[in-house]
């Protein structure tokens, strides 16, 4: 796996709601790996992931993903980028007017010429990948448990066969067991398909046990990024608080 | 003839060569070529991805789906020299393969089916608006016995909301009625000359009709949806969940002030319609017919009994009531979806103007019984 940055982001500074959300904040993906996100309430994960989407765009700063400034890339070069990447939404934001199948295929339909038949195929075969049953697939996703809604919104955001995959807060209101599922879905991806994912994430056996490194947002910039097990020893005080309660040495004791 | 970019087919070796990107990019090439290929009946068939220098899960399901064909006509097949991380894919998706012959067929349902499944729906929704309309007509009656839940600042503030905010467009509304209705009839009057029953003409049919119709279908469209959308919106926020689970019914809180608001409002706005109902038909009188105000005011009060005014007020409450809880009805009916929000307001308001115009027929066939 050649040791590149797919995602590079230099001295990123955000102004929102009257105060400096992040200033001069610099982070990099590589190619492959699984970056997990996190941070306390309010350090900006969110607001850096919304950005890395160019849902918000930044007060200055450069981001650069697959080589190309998004800061200044025309609507055309973003719109290629975009295809190139996959979004898990935290509420999923499955289209609720249509069933999985088609909230799955729209992006197919939208990007790609193929036949309806190789679309619903692709398509099913993705919510297959997702671990949900076929008949799952004519369901609208009001008719879905939180745990099937999050895999269906999975499923579309890999239907592209994306590079890279944003998710934000992925195991967020699943019960342990649908949680799992879901980090152990993602190592697959990352496995077999080659993804580059990152991770938005406060659940702490998501960190142990689907990242390679971490990334700690605190005081507007990336305190530190490495692997979960050099983090938590990390002497910095704010990542030293977050990482002393008991969830989270109950997570350590499980992984280590 | 081109040569293939993505498939190579030895017949000596009994190897097919696949070679180049196969992901989803390239996948109408790759199927059109896939199609295009003479393929063997019978025998062995290696496939062999040395050559593959990407591959996603797009290609290696029409690898897999090729391959499976192929294994329906007897020909055997096997993969040679995948990568490592192909293989591991290709596994991946294999294992998932079966799964694609299970999409269950919706057959849309024939028409006998969905007409049965309609009629029952509406018998099921009449039954739930009785039962809701009982419901809030108990807990109506309660406050009499707990006057304390009887939230005044929320009625007024619904007063505001649907009523005084409404006063410029009702306003204007009427006017516009006003003058187009006195156009219409001046013009029948002065081939008669029979114009100054222009008075009793546009008295009679504003004060009883046109006021009380025309401030409610305004206030169905403007006031009826937003209950409905407002209500909706809640309900799938779970709010009116949290409220119930607080010993506070949606009734008390919501529903009520809301009907009740606009029980107060609907009629004070048939009376602002009235007036300038009146003031344009008024204009128009004195511009088209030559009848002045002051001859119009004049033979106004002689003529118009104040019957009318009051039969046209009485029908308001009624109109007022019907809007108010259909559309509470059907904002506490939404379910789930964004979708069924606006679905559910376009009901509330076409239901709503439907049963005005309904009740309105009604009256006017009670009132020619009682010869009023």
């Amino acid at each position: 796996m050649p040791d590149s940055a797919i995602i590079e982001i230099k001295d990123l500074s955000t102004y929102l709601g009257g105060h400096w959300v992040n200033k001069g904040l610099s982070l990099s993906v590589q190619r492959g790996e699984v970056l997990g996100v996190v941070g306390g309430s309010g350090a900006g994960k969110t607001t850096l992931l919304r950005e890395m989407l160019w849902l918000q765009k930044p007060q200055s700063g450069s981001i650069q993903i697959f080589g190309t400034e998004i800061t200044t890339a025309s609507a055309a070069t973003l719109l290629a980028l975009q295809r190139r990447w996959g979004v898990l939404f935290q509420s999923n934001a499955l289209f609720s007017s249509l069933t999985v199948l088609e909230n799955v295929a729209f992006p197919l339909k939208e990007h790609t010429t193929l036949s309806k038949k190789t679309i619903r195929e692709l398509a099913l075969l993705k919510i297959l990948l997702a671990g949900l049953p076929a008949d799952a697939a004519v369901k609208y996703p009001s008719e879905l448990s939180g745990g099937m809604q999050k895999r269906a919104a999975l499923a579309r955001a890999i239907v592209l066969d994306p590079e890279l995959l944003f998710l934000d807060e992925p195991t967020a209101g699943l019960d342990p067991n649908s949680a799992e599922g879901i980090d152990d879905l993602i190592l697959n991806f990352q496995a077999t398909m080659g993804l580059t994912i990152v991770i938005v994430t406060h659940d702490m056996d998501s960190l142990w046990h689907a990242t390679n490194r971490v990334a700690f947002l605190g005081e507007g910039k990336v305190l530190s990024v490495e692997p979960m097990a050099q983090l938590t020893a990390n002497p910095h005080p704010l990542i030293k608080q977050f990482f002393t309660g008991p969830r989270s040495r109950a997570a350590k004791g499980t992984y280590q | 003839m081109k040569e293939p970019l993505f498939l190579k087919f030895d017949a000596e070796g009994k190897q097919l060569l696949c070679q180049g990107e196969w992901t989803l990019a390239n996948l109408g090439n790759l199927q059109r070529e896939v199609k295009k290929a003479a393929w063997p009946r019978s025998g062995k068939l290696q496939i062999n991805g040395a050559g593959i220098s990407k591959m996603d899960s797009a290609g290696a399901w029409l690898i897999l789906t090729g391959s499976q064909q192929l294994e329906a006509q007897g020909v055997k097949t096997q993969w040679a020299a995948f990568s490592a991380q192909s293989e591991k894919l290709l596994d991946y998706v294999s294992k998932k393969m079966p799964g694609l012959a299970d999409l269950p067929t919706v057959t849309p349902p024939s028409w006998i089916t969905r007409l049965g499944k309609q009629t029952l729906q509406q018998l099921r929704e009449t039954q739930a608006y009785l039962h809701f309309l009982g419901k809030l007509t108990f807990e109506a009656l309660g406050l009499f016995f707990h006057p304390r839940q009887f939230r005044l600042s929320s009625i007024v503030n619904n007063i505001d909301k649907t009523g005084y905010r409404a006063l410029g467009i009702i306003a204007l509304l009427s006017f516009m009625i006003g003058v187009v209705i006195a156009y219409q009839m001046g013009f029948q009057l002065r081939n008669y000359g029979a114009n100054v029953f222009i008075v009793d003409l546009l008295g009679l049919s504003i004060l009883r009709e046109f006021g009380p119709l025309l401030s409610s279908i305004m206030v169905a469209g403007r006031t009826g949806s937003s209950f409905t959308a407002q209500l909706g919106i809640m309900k799938i926020n779970q709010e009116i969940d949290a409220l119930n689970t607080m010993g506070v019914t949606p009734g008390q809180l919501l529903l009520l002030p809301r009907i009740l608001g606009l029980l107060i409002t609907l009629p004070l706005l048939t009376v602002w319609a009235d007036i300038w109902g009146t003031i344009g038909g008024m204009l128009m009188a004195n511009n088209m017919l030559g009848v002045t105000p002051y001859d119009f005011l004049e033979r106004f009060q002689r003529e118009i009994p104040l019957r009318s005014l009051l039969i046209g007020l009485g029908k308001a409450p009624v109109f007022a009531l019907l809007i108010a809880s259909i559309g509470c009805f059907e904002g506490m009916q939404v379910e789930g979806s964004a979708e069924s929000v606006g679905t559910k307001t376009t009901r509330s308001v076409v239901l709503g103007i439907f049963f005005i115009i309904l009740a309105d027929a009604f009256f006017s066939i009670i009132f020619s019984k009682l010869r009023l």
